[in-house]
Parts: structure tokens; C-alpha cells; sequence
């Protein structure tokens, strides 16, 4: 990974963002840290992951649930060789906790940061804790983006030091209520200093398209580089239940009919009518239409102008991304940075 | 108004104790409004207390008095000898009734009959919306006068997270988005430009974060000394 060097107008000199200059169709993973110590876990699914993906996003106590710290599976992935985009929320930290972790992430060599606001602690295993919620994303966006590009703290006191120069991301949920504004809640981020945005899962392509029409109107497209959020399904069921019980997925019937067809020689039998082979075939033909289903996502999602990379959320099913990326013709990934550090 | 909710009787007993004289004490506005701790209650409260000591054998002198405001210490002083004539004083007034009996009769136990919620409103018969945190420096001149600090679950300023559904928060179908409520507030008026500008993080000082609070008018106190 190269140090920053702001005379080449290279923001934070990540892996990711010389990836994104140089044009190329990005692909982002995501790593979901245990609920434990064990460093282990994160190496083991760093090798599933390095070489397929730019850059991975390490979750931050993901859907409320404690797990390792972001920073800490980040530092580990660090000595894998993969690059981790760091993901901060503001419901466990406030301003002074957000900025002194990240101060201690960048000198730990992360450069990437996701912003985002964070789920509810009432989702978690500690709902009865207290929230914090000092700041929002947008907020938090434009304090790192201050950080680097003025050389100031959030209360305005300049930095006697090296200042952190993350490349910065925000997440977009095109499809979230109230649906009309999300194209404008997107500039507010891009104001705010957004230098990348992950969405949502995006299995509706008509609607997505929809949704970048608006957003190219607004010129974000070139000013930011927005990576489609994907996520190969593992059943029908796991497709019915985003439809159906997370807020701004939307699931098109098709996608469901398809995941639930490629199941019939197994259909109609009740639970205990099926052997433990029987379920397991049951599950390798999900997951092989599923892996399809988001191979043709990407190649689709690609075709819109715009659009510069995807987001592969396979989280728990790290060993998917491989499949994903080779067969959607991302494989190999530049390595533009090794390229670099050769020069 | 302060909207607050009755403790269980099963641990208004335990607060109360081996006590023999209880007295409890009912506030006039705003928990009487909220049908928590008014007169009513204060009487409905002492009964179901006599009739558990009675079942209990025990000898439990239970009475009950309510005043207009818990909160001020003028209208504790006219029951300032029932008050000292008790063993414990149940108050059914909010937090605040409970600690003004506390400060202003430093021998008395005081224990709290009602539970504190928040700060709201009636929306419905039998229904109580929370409206307002407090926070000090109020902004509902930028979000149409719908409160996001107390209504939005996660106090965002720049507009609905990702878990915004069908005009429901994210946390619960039953609690309104009060950012949904804010877009469609400023769409219908025509406003929807004010929520593209970036709002900067809250000033908590104002709030709980910067510590107990005070506020000192200097010209109410003069006038006072003047008298
Ligand atoms: S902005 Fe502050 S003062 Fe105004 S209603 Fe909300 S919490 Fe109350
Ligand atoms: S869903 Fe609406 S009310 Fe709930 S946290 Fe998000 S923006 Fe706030």
C-alpha cells in the first residue's frame, strides 16, 4: 500500500481509489469479524477473499451484535496483503471516540473508511444498552473529509501532526422510504465528501436504473464513484425474507421464482422425508442459482452508466466471492498498487 | 406536559415497606392530565394499598392528599403537616414532585409512585406521544416543526437513515419515521428545499451532555429582591 501523496490529486492512495481512477470497474467484499478474539477467523476468510476483491469492508458490530472491532480485524487483514475499507458507525461512538479510533487506523495502514449511521442497538444482543448517535453519517462524512482536506480536528483545532487522509465512503439505500428523496439524501453525502457509495442489495435492476437516471441528472455519478451493492442468495427463503422483512431491499418475484424453481426435484416433501443428502443437494442448487442470479446482476448493473463497481456482500459465504467475481469476468483484479510500488 | 405511568402495586408495596403511616401525595397537572397521579389516582392508589396491608394483617394507615403543583415548594408548604406526620410519602407526582418533596422536607422518605416517561402529548384517547428531549436549543424552525432529536430513534439532523419503511421507523411497525413525517411536512408546504443543506453536529452542551441545567433570569431576581 503507497503513503499518501496529494500532488498526484490522489485523495488517501488506496488500493480502492487508484482502482476507481484508473477507470476500472471495481469490486468491493465485506468481512464480517467474529464474536470472539479469534484472529483466526479473519485470516482464514481474508485468503477466501484476497486477490478477488480490491478492497474488503470489515463490518462495525454489524446489526448491533458485538463482534471483534472493525479496526482490529482491519489491522489483521492488513497483514494479510488485502485492503480493508473501515466501517465506522455513530451508535457506539461519539465524536472524540470516532476521531481518536480512526487516528489509530490510519497509522495502523487503513485508508479506506465507510461512514454510516448504524443500526439500531435494539437489533442486537445488548438492546438494552445506551445509544450515543453524537453525529449522523452525513456528519461523520464531512468531519473526515475536514480531517484530511483542512488539517482539522471537528472542533476546529488544526492538526500539529499528520492528519489521517482516508478515501471516503458513505452508503446510499436507493430504495429506502421516502423513496423520492433518496437521490437527494445521496448529494447531501457527496456534498458532505463522499468519495465512494456502496448501496443496498440490488436485485431490481429496472428500479436501480431508475434511481441512477435521477441521480446522473444531478452530475453525482461524477463525483463520486458509486459501486452497486450485490449478495448472492443462499434460498428462497432468504430472498422471500428481504422482500418481505428488510427495509429497502426490494426482491423482484422473478429472482424468487427462479431461486425457488431450480428446488423442485425436492419440493412438496416434508422436513423429515428429507434425507441429510437430500438437503445438501437442496442447498448446492440454491446457492449455484444464487451465485448465477448475482453473476447476471453484476453484468447488468455494469451496463449502467455511472456505475463503477459492485459491492459483493457474501457475508458468512465468503467462499462465493471467488465464483462471483471469475464469472462475471472481474477476475483478475488490477493490481495497480503492487504496479506502482514497482515503478 | 410530562407524561408519566404508575408504578405496580406489587412495587409500590416493596418501596413502602414495613411503613405504618403512608401518605400519598397526588400532583394537579400535568400526571393528572396524563390520568397517572391526580387526585383520582392519589385515592385509587391509597384504597388498593389499605385493602393489600389489610389482607396482609398488617396495620398500614394509608391517606392521600393531592396538590396543584408537586413541583413548587409553595404548594408543599400547605401539606407540610401531613407530610411530617407520615413515615413514608408515596408521591404520584413526575421525577421532578418527587425530588422538590425530597429537597424541601429533608426528613421525610420520599419514594416515587409513578414512572418518569417523557415529555409529549395525548394523540389519541388513552395514547401519549412523545414530542420534545429537551435538548436546549431548539430546531424545529429547520424540520417543519417535527421534532427529530426526540422523535427520530437514532436524533439524526440530515434527513431518514436507510430502515426508513411505509412511514414506520425501522425499530418498531408501531413508531412513526419521523423523518418520513418531516419530508412529507416540507413537500406539502413546498420547503423540501431546507433538507438539502448539510446540518452540522448537534451542539449537545445545551442538552443533558453539558450537565445538570440552570437557567438564571437576572431581571425576575432583581424584581424579587426589589419586593
Ligand atoms: S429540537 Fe430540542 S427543544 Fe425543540 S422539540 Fe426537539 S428536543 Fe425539544
Ligand atoms: S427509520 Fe426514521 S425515525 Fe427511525 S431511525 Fe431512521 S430516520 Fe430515524
Amino acid at each position: 500500500m503507497t503513503t499518501s501523496s496529494s500532488n498526484d490529486g490522489n485523495l488517501s492512495g488506496s488500493n480502492l481509489e487508484q482502482v476507481l481512477r484508473a477507470g476500472h470497474f471495481a469490486a468491493t467484499g465485506e468481512l464480517g469479524p467474529p464474536q470472539s478474539a479469534d484472529g483466526e477467523e479473519i485470516r482464514h476468510k481474508a485468503a477466501l477473499l484476497k486477490g478477488f476483491v480490491d478492497a474488503v469492508n470489515i463490518t462495525d458490530n454489524q446489526t448491533a451484535i458485538v463482534r471483534m472491532s472493525s479496526i482490529g480485524a482491519g489491522t489483521i487483514v492488513v497483514q494479510e496483503g488485502l485492503e480493508p475499507v473501515i466501517q465506522m458507525t455513530c451508535r457506539d461512538r461519539n465524536r472524540l471516540a470516532i476521531q481518536s479510533d480512526l487516528l489509530g487506523a490510519y497509522a495502523l495502514g487503513m485508508r479506506n473508511l465507510l461512514c454510516l449511521t448504524g443500526d439500531h442497538q435494539i437489533f442486537g444482543n445488548h438492546p438494552d444498552s445506551k445509544n450515543v448517535f453524537d453525529m449522523d453519517s452525513i456528519q461523520l462524512v464531512k468531519m473526515v473529509a475536514d480531517m484530511r482536506d483542512e488539517g482539522i480536528f471537528e472542533c476546529g483545532d488544526a492538526f500539529k501532526g499528520l492528519e489521517p487522509r482516508f478515501f471516503i465512503g458513505a452508503a446510499a439505500a436507493p430504495f429506502a422510504d421516502p423513496i423520492d428523496f433518496r437521490p437527494y439524501r445521496l448529494a447531501k453525502k457527496v456534498k458532505a465528501g463522499a468519495n465512494f457509495i456502496q448501496t443496498q442489495l440490488v436485485y431490481d435492476v429496472p428500479a436501480f436504473t431508475a434511481y441512477m437516471e435521477k441521480v446522473r441528472g444531478m452530475g453525482l455519478h461524477e463525483q463520486t464513484y458509486i459501486l452497486a451493492g450485490v449478495g448472492p442468495l443462499k434460498s428462497p427463503g432468504m430472498a422471500r425474507y428481504m422482500k418481505n422483512n428488510v427495509p429497502g431491499i426490494l426482491v423482484p418475484d422473478e429472482i424468487i421464482a427462479r431461486m425457488t424453481a431450480v428446488g423442485a426435484p425436492w419440493a412438496g416433501k416434508k422436513k423429515d422425508e428429507l434425507t441429510r443428502e437430500d438437503k445438501r443437494a437442496r442447498s448446492t442448487a440454491w446457492k449455484e442459482e444464487g451465485i448465477k442470479i448475482c453473476i447476471e446482476l453484476i453484468q447488468q448493473l455494469r451496463e449502467i452508466k455511472g456505475v463503477a463497481g459492485v459491492h459483493i456482500m457474501a457475508i458468512e459465504w465468503e467462499q462465493a466471492v471467488k465464483p462471483i467475481v471469475e464469472g462475471a469476468g472481474l477476475y483478475p483484479r488490477p493490481a495497480l498498487a503492487e504496479e506502482e510500488l514497482a515503478a | 406536559m410530562i407524561v408519566a405511568e404508575q408504578k405496580s402495586l406489587e412495587e409500590l408495596r416493596s418501596l413502602i415497606g414495613d411503613a405504618e403511616n403512608v401518605l400519598v401525595v397526588g400532583c394537579g397537572t400535568c400526571v393528572t392530565v396524563c390520568f397517572a397521579g391526580g387526585s383520582r389516582e392519589a385515592a385509587i392508589v391509597s384504597s388498593s394499598l389499605r385493602m393489600a396491608s389489610k389482607l396482609n394483617g398488617d396495620k398500614m394507615q394509608v391517606r392521600d392528599v393531592t396538590v396543584q403543583r408537586q413541583c413548587e415548594w409553595e404548594y408543599l408548604d400547605e401539606i407540610e403537616e401531613q407530610i411530617s406526620e407520615a413515615d413514608v410519602v408515596l408521591s404520584l407526582g413526575c421525577g421532578i414532585g418527587v425530588q422538590a418533596i425530597a429537597e424541601h422536607f429533608p426528613n421525610t422518605w420520599v419514594v416515587p409512585g409513578l414512572n418518569t416517561n417523557f415529555l409529549g402529548m395525548p394523540t389519541e384517547q388513552g395514547v401519549w406521544d412523545e414530542r420534545c428531549a429537551a435538548c436546549g436549543d431548539c430546531i424545529l424552525g429547520l424540520t417543519g416543526g417535527i421534532c427529530p432529536i426526540a422523535r427520530c430513534s437514532k436524533s439524526l439532523l440530515n434527513g431518514p437513515c436507510g430502515g426508513s419503511e411505509d412511514g414506520h421507523c425501522e425499530i418498531d411497525p408501531e413508531v412513526d419515521c419521523a423523518w418520513q413525517l418531516i419530508y412529507d411536512r416540507l413537500n406539502r408546504m413546498g420547503k423540501l428545499q431546507v433538507l438539502l443543506d448539510l446540518q452540522p453536529p448537534k451542539n449537545w452542551r445545551t442538552s443533558r451532555d453539558g450537565g445538570p441545567r440552570r437557567i438564571v433570569r437576572e431581571d425576575l431576581r432583581l424584581l424579587e429582591e426589589e419586593e
